[in-house]
């Protein structure tokens, strides 16, 4: 289970999180949803300890995130990033195993590669894929290699940052139904931050929507288009008009 | 008004100054991280190869034609007081204690301290030092400190090979062009050069290796977004590690030699 109570982060004048509170409990898949520039890449990156919190404290299984042991805390997470975030010089099984060739889930090289090769297979690629390096990928299939990465290690916690970013509607498909595929049979614990509704309808248990530093609206995914909130309404239905700015 | 300039300057010598807090505890925590497990072996031998053995083409190329150009120089200005046989002699000396370590050092910051920020520049910019992290890898030990060792031990073997190929440049254009006997100019070469003139090169390498690595780690890890920022900090690895180089160059000068 992960918890944010209170949660504050700024940069410099700018008031990012304001007081964030939030549970996701065990085995859910939680989808983050607002506008551009509202801070959800930055709760994601708070929770991983990337960014510190300026206030307010961030729970997972019920440890404090900022005093937790920082090596066995990360080994419970796996991440898919934006854009992959995959490792140039490193070919894509050595990207996928990057977690079992070295540090304490270190395998021999031949099972890491097996591994690799295996969560390769899950995510719909080749084998002939393995040995590839990351530039030959297109842009979906770098998204699936960044996918096995993150269950490379079968992680409890899964975060998903924009994971159809840049994807045409067929692939964005392809990747959403991977992700709740994966979720689901591993009993993972998810959050997905996402502006894509599709991605959201195909994802998520619960929704919660961040806007002006704290959480305007969270519930389950099916009360989300009658929640009656205006700021979802106008979120969820691509509307100019309404509580928030269109030039922000 | 009046002010806007020395405002200016203000500013510029706090950001400075700032610069230079920075870098001093990007090097603690470069040596902190430098004696603490975990090591990573293959990173080191990527980072030899790279920065050692990719670098021996342009080093030798700069030594051989310093080496060549040092000795006409010499003999033109020995002739002026009929001193045309130091030539073997200072080239020797010269080259070791002086033009091998800071020409071979400068060249590697050119061709390292840029790729090095570059780099690491574009793996910031990708989200792949933060992907770095959450495989709970220590960005500073899996990136600059295979870098920073590797350089420091490979520079040096540079500078000596270096130092080598710029003798023999000497002897090339010592025997070719200005009638120097080949035996006579390496008996010269050998009677006057000694162990300390080869050696305080060598240290000097390693300083320089030392610091074009971890300026150009620096620079990479705190690289501004997006390919101006990696530019940007491309370039400022270049410049800084080429004054870093020249001033360290100075002092362990006044070290070794004076006093």
């Amino acid at each position: 289970m992960i918890q944010l109570e209170n949660v504050h982060k700024a940069f410099g004048p700018k008031r990012v999180l304001q007081g964030v509170n939030l549970t996701i409990p065990k085995g859910e898949s939680m989808v983050i949803i607002g506008g551009s520039g509202t801070g959800k890449s930055v709760l994601l990156k708070c929770i991983l300890g990337l960014i510190k919190l300026d206030g307010g404290k961030i729970l997972v299984n019920g440890e404090d995130v900022t005093h937790a042991d920082r090596d066995a805390f990360l080994a419970h997470f796996g991440m898919l990033f934006q854009g992959g975030a995959l490792f140039d010089s490193l070919p894509v099984w050595q990207n996928v195993a990057f977690r079992l060739l070295r540090g304490s889930l270190k395998r021999p090289l031949d099972e890491a590669r097996e591994i690799a090769i295996q969560k390769l297979k899950r995510v719909g690629l080749t084998p002939d894929v393995a040995d590839l390096f990351p530039a030959e990928l297109s842009g979906g299939m770098q998204k699936r290699v960044g996918l096995a990465r993150a269950i490379a290690a079968d992680p409890q916690i899964i975060f998903f940052d924009e994971p159809t970013t840049g994807l045409d509607p067929i692939m964005s498909g392809v990747i959403n139904d991977l992700i709740r595929e994966i979720v689901v049979e591993m009993g993972a614990t998810a959050m997905t931050i996402t502006h894509d509704m599709s991605s959201v309808r195909a994802i998520a248990d619960r929704v919660a929507m961040l806007h002006g530093g704290v959480i305007q609206w969270t519930g389950p995914v099916a009360q989300m288009d009658d929640c009656g909130d205006p700021y979802v309404d106008q979120f969820i239905n691509g509307r100019a008009d309404g509580p928030i700015a269109s030039v922000r | 008004m009046i002010l806007t300039p020395v405002a200016g300057i203000g500013r510029s010598t706090l950001a400075l100054l700032a610069g230079i807090g920075k870098i001093g505890l990007y090097f603690l925590q470069t040596m902190a991280a430098l004696l603490r497990p975990p090591f990573y072996l293959r990173e080191f031998w990527n980072a030899l190869w790279t920065i050692g053995y990719n670098s021996l083409p342009v080093v030798g190329l700069t030594a051989v034609f310093t080496g060549g150009a040092l000795a006409l120089q010499i003999y033109a200005g020995g002739s002026r007081f009929n001193a045309e046989q130091v030539v073997p002699s200072i080239v020797a000396i010269g080259m070791t204690r002086e033009l091998g370590p800071v020409l071979g050092g400068l060249m590697v910051a050119a061709r390292v301290a840029s790729s090095i920020a570059a780099e690491i520049g574009t793996m910031k910019v990708t989200e792949q030092i933060d992907a770095l992290v959450t495989l709970s890898t220590d960005p500073m030990k899996y990136l600059t400190v295979p870098r920073v060792l590797a350089a420091t031990i490979s520079v040096p073997i540079l500078v000596a090979v270096g130092d080598s190929i710029g003798i023999f440049g000497g002897y090339l254009v010592g025997t070719g062009r200005l009638g120097f006997n080949a035996a006579a100019y390496l008996k010269n070469t050998s009677d006057f050069l000694e162990v300390w003139d080869v050696t305080s090169g060598l240290i000097k390498g390693a300083v320089f290796g030392f610091l074009i690595a971890l300026v150009g780690c620096y620079f990479g890890m705190n690289s501004g977004r997006g390919a101006q920022g990696v530019g940007k900090a491309t370039k400022s690895a270049v410049v800084t590690a080429s004054v870093l180089i020249l001033a360290a160059n100075y002092l362990l000068t006044e070290l070794f030699f004076t006093g």
